[in-house]
This record gives structure tokens, sequence and C-alpha cells, in this order.
């Protein structure tokens, strides 16, 4: 049974308004499932609150159709539709389905594009932030150490865990949505010390230093260990925030890796007993030549045809530093005829690509770069795409499969000359 | 004829049960109904399609099949954290299982099962994966949090 303050029982009776009651019911029925005691502040949630699908409107038609009917019966889960007031906790919307500008030439029509706008207009009319990105930590959310989160968005929330070391679970949109509201969200999983400790060793025997290697890395640890908690050690080098971003999207791919440490690097991690803490070390798995190169392999079974017709970067969402490196490297180039080049970013990090003339080089090149979204999310292609290359093991994992096209996994380099070339060139370099 | 041919006696109509397991409540209420089985995980965004409430991850050893109207009995979520909100659309859908019983605890399955209203236990006393075949009737008491089964004959 969890055990309320008064504050939250107050909430429950109503006495902060229909909405955060319904919020507080639905986080008392999650709380009851999960079998948490009590509830942690939170004040730093991200989620989807309130966007729809012209479906789920349709499907609320009875009681308005509108995005208060969706707010309170789906993402609150109330029988009821009641008046959604402005949030109180700080909120920011995740990423969405298309880019406010370039939708027509993702695909979308004027009347998906007005839904949108509409739903948008709902969104920063309760006050929530229009961060639009799976990476709301390099646009302008940043939590701090031991900070307790309420995060949706398993790349984010693998970060948030393991690199800042604030707190999260993987939440959903329900949970989120009402923690918004209510400020509360279960005292479970990582929001506790003991939950956070290593299980099971990763012996990493070869340098990884690049990110095109730390991917490969993140998506081998996610494969060895599944949902539990990684402790790499080894030769790890040049820690940056855009290994670590791509690291933690690969493990969280490959299996359902939601925090990992590594010794001497993360801040949970300043030696391998502390990560391990309370717990036994479970298996150990060896990273070596031989691994990835499997893993090379394995992200690279759903190419064969060397004809790359789309080339997508920006999962997750690209940093101002990487879209400064892929001008760098596409300026006096032109994308091939038979290729298109899509590389994607959040609002914030896309206003300084435009001030410091990064966006006008893609532009100039024949490429795009897009906000809000990416491929798989908005499930938007170039018309007739057959053949994708990527620099995400994240994208290469989902992509193809979703899509049911093909997909090659290279450096930045090698997919910024596949599509400047129309022609896969990758290979693995010792 | 053949529908009420095919409608499985109900759990009143079954005499002793083959298979008793006792846990913890997930959600509350009683369901029954026939078992869908799977030693795997699920993913809910990308692995299943809420309108049918069929599975569609390629390889998942369930690919193709439609939990609808099942208990469903699983290892427990991975995959993106849009899990709930998948499940949850398989309910408006008319798409949702009637009962769920699995085994590993993760936010993502709790708030799947919360906002799907359905009987939903866990952390039984024996592994319902290695006990109850697809086929089987199953009756979830969430309230109890008990799973009686009585095996396909």
């Amino acid at each position: 049974m969890v055990t309320l303050t008064s504050e939250e029982k107050a909430m429950l009776d109503g006495e902060q308004g229909a909405a955060t009651q319904k919020a507080m019911e639905l986080l008392v029925r999650y709380a009851e499932a999960l079998d948490a005691d009590r509830f942690v502040e939170t004040n730093n949630v991200a989620g989807v609150p309130g966007s729809a699908t012209p479906w789920l409107k349709n499907y609320y038609a009875e009681q308005g159709g509108d995005y208060r009917a969706v707010f309170s019966m789906f993402d609150l889960d109330a029988d009821e539709v009641v008046d959604i007031p402005r949030m109180n906790a700080y909120s920011c919307h995740l990423q969405g389905g298309m880019d406010p500008v370039l939708w027509a030439e993702q695909g979308m029509t004027p009347e998906a594009h007005e839904n949108f706008m509409s739903d948008e207009r709902e969104v920063a009319g309760h006050g929530i932030q229009l961060l639009k990105t799976c990476t709301p930590y390099i646009a302008g959310n940043v939590p701090v150490m031991g900070e307790h989160c309420a995060w949706m968005e398993s790349s984010a929330v693998v970060f948030c865990n393991s690199v800042i070391g604030a707190r999260t679970n993987t939440e959903g949109r329900e949970s989120t949505s009402a923690a918004m509201l209510a400020k509360r969200i279960p005292d479970w999983g990582f929001h506790r010390p003991e939950y956070r400790y290593g299980h099971h060793k990763i012996d990493v025997q070869i340098p990884v230093e690049d990110i095109f290697d730390w991917g490969m890395l993140g998506y081998f640890v996610g494969d060895a260990v599944q949902e539990s908690i990684p402790v790499i050690e080894g030769p790890v080098g040049k820690a940056s925030l855009i290994r670590h971003k791509h690291f933690g999207a690969a493990a969280a791919s490959s299996g359902g890796v939601e925090m990992y440490h590594m010794v001497g690097i993360t801040p949970e991690a300043r030696t391998a007993e502390t990560a391990f803490g309370a717990n036994k070390i479970g298996q150990t798995f060896v990273y070596d030549h031989a691994a990835r190169k499997r893993i090379y392999e394995s992200l690279n079974s759903v190419g064969s045809s060397t004809d790359v017709d789309y080339v997508m970067l920006g999962c997750p969402h690209y940093s101002i530093e990487q879209i400064a490196q892929a001008a760098h490297m596409l300026e006096g180039r032109k994308v091939s005829s038979n290729s298109a080049l899509w590389i994607f970013t959040s609002r914030a990090v896309k206003a300084t690509a435009d001030a410091n003339g990064y966006s006008k080089i893609i532009t100039d090149a024949g490429g795009y770069l897009m906000t809000d979204t990416c491929s798989a999310i908005s499930q938007a292609v170039p018309k007739g795409t057959k053949v994708a290359a990527l620099d995400s093991a994240k994208q290469v994992h989902y992509l193809p499969a979703m899509m049911g096209i093909e997909g090659w996994y290279g450096t930045t380099a090698e997919c910024i000359d596949a599509a400047c070339s129309g022609k896969w060139n990758g290979r693995l370099a010792a | 004829m053949s529908t009420v041919l095919d409608t499985p006696a109900s759990a009143e109509t079954r005499g002793k049960p083959d298979i008793v397991l006792t846990g913890r409540r997930v959600v509350g209420g009683i369901a029954e109904g026939e078992a869908l089985v799977t030693a795997e995980t699920i993913s809910g965004w990308g692995g299943v399609s809420p309108m049918t409430g069929t599975i569609i991850e390629t390889r998942h050893e369930l690919r193709g099949v439609s939990f609808a109207e099942k208990v469903l009995v699983f290892r427990g979520a991975k995959g993106s954290s849009g899990w709930s909100a998948v499940f949850h659309t398989s309910r408006l859908a008319g798409a949702a299982p009637r009962a769920m019983v699995f085994n590993e605890m993760t936010t993502k399955v709790a708030l799947g099962c919360v906002v799907m209203r359905v009987p939903s236990v866990t952390e039984l006393d024996g592994d319902p994966i290695a006990l109850i075949d697809t086929g089987d009737y199953v009756r979830v008491n969430g309230d109890a949090g008990t799973v009686e089964v009585w095996k396909k004959r």
C-alpha cells in the first residue's frame, strides 16, 4: 500500500482541482501496480502530453474530440472530461511527428500538419516547453545529479541516469502527463539508491575512442546484459556528450539498458566497487576484436545493395558539434541525384546551426536539416527509398525493420560519402 | 452453431482447476479465457499493432498472433517508452487481452496493465510460462492475486 502525505491526500480529495485529482488517482493505481511504498516529488517531467492522432481524437468525438478530452480520458485515463490547467511541474514535450516547416517534404498532408499545429498550440498554452526532441538534455533541460525526474524516451532515460546521475525510470505517456500536474512519481526502481548498482561486468579489451566505436560497444552491451545494469571497464576513452548519447541509445535498443556504469567515467562509478555496491558481480562479457567484428556484421546484416538512396543522420538528435562536423564534411559537395540526405536535430540546436551558417551549407549541398522528429518516429523517408545509410546503431536497429528497407551502419564520413556518391563504401577499419 | 461450439466452457462449469498459482495483485478484477503464452518479452511501440492486438515484431515467436480476448501470459515488457500508450490504444480498439500474467516487473508493464484496466498479476509462486500452455483455460483473480489453470485436454 502506498502511503500518502497530507498534500497528496489533499490532491486526491480534489483540493488542487479536478485535473490534479485525476492525475493523482492514476498515479496511485500505478504505484500500487508497482508495489511502491510512497511517491517522490519531481519538478522535471518529459513526455508527449496530449498529442494525438486524428484516430484518437475521433475516438473521443462524443466527449468533444479536443485536447481537453484526449488529455483527460487518454493521458489521465479518467472516466470523464475535466478542465486541464497549466501544468504544475517544469515540463517539456519530447519528439513529435513531423518537421514544423518541412512537413510537405516529409510527405505529410496539410490536414496532418493542421492537427500537429493545433496540438502544439495546446501544449504551449498549457505551459509545456516545446523542446520537441529526444535529447532534452542538449535543448535546455539538463537535470542535476540526484534530481528525481519523470522522463520518457529510452535514450534520454539512460543518459539521465548514467551520465548525469539524475534519477528516472522509463516512464510512459500517462505517468508523465499525470506527473506534470501532480509533481509526483512512484518511489520505485531508479529513484532508489540500492536499485542503481551494477549487475554484470563488461571487460573491454580493445581501445574504444571514436563515436562509431562507442555506438558498437553500446550495441554489444545491450545485447549482452538486456535489461540489467552493466559495469564497463577497460580502455574506453575520449568520453564526451555525443559518445555517451550514441552509446546509451544503442544499449537501450539491442537491450533495455536504463543505466550503465563506466568505471572512472560516469558519476556513480568512481571505482568498480562503488559501481557494484552491495551487488555480487554477475556474468563477465568480453569485448574484443572478434566481438567488435561480430557487432559490425550484425548491424550491417540488413544491407545488401550498395546503391544508397537515403542517408539519415541525427539519431538521437544531432548536437551542434555533430552538425558542425557534418557541415564541414559536406562543404563544397553535392548530394547525389540518386540519393537524399536528411539530418535531424532539435529546434534549439537548429537555431544555432542557422546562426553559424551550417544549415545553409547543408541546404546548398542539397540536404535538409530537420527538427522535431526522425524517420523512425514519423515513419517518413524520401519517396521510393530502398536502401538507407545510417551512423546510428539505434536507427539501423529500428528503421529498416519498420519501413521494410535495407540499411547500412557506418561512420558519419562514410554516410556523407554515400549521400554524395549514391554508393556505399563502408568497411570496418582495424 | 459453430460459434457456440467454439466458445470454451467457463470456469464455473469446469470443476477443480489443475493448477492454482498465487502471487501479487497488479490490477484488480476477475477475468477468464484461453491463455496465449510466450517466454519472450513483448515490445509495445513497433512490436504490436494496437488496432488488432497482433504482435508484429520480426523474429518474435508470436509474430502474426493477436492477444485480443486472450489471457496473455508472458515474460515482461521491453523496448520503447511508448509501451503503455500502445497497449492503452489496443483497449480503445477492442483488441486488449482479457487479463495479464507476467514474470518481470517494470514501469512499462505496470503502467500498461493499469491503463488497459484488465486483471493483472505477477510474482507467482510457480513459473506461469512453464506451467501454462497456449490454449489452457485460465481464470485470473487480480484482487486475490491468483491464477487458476485448467489444462487443455
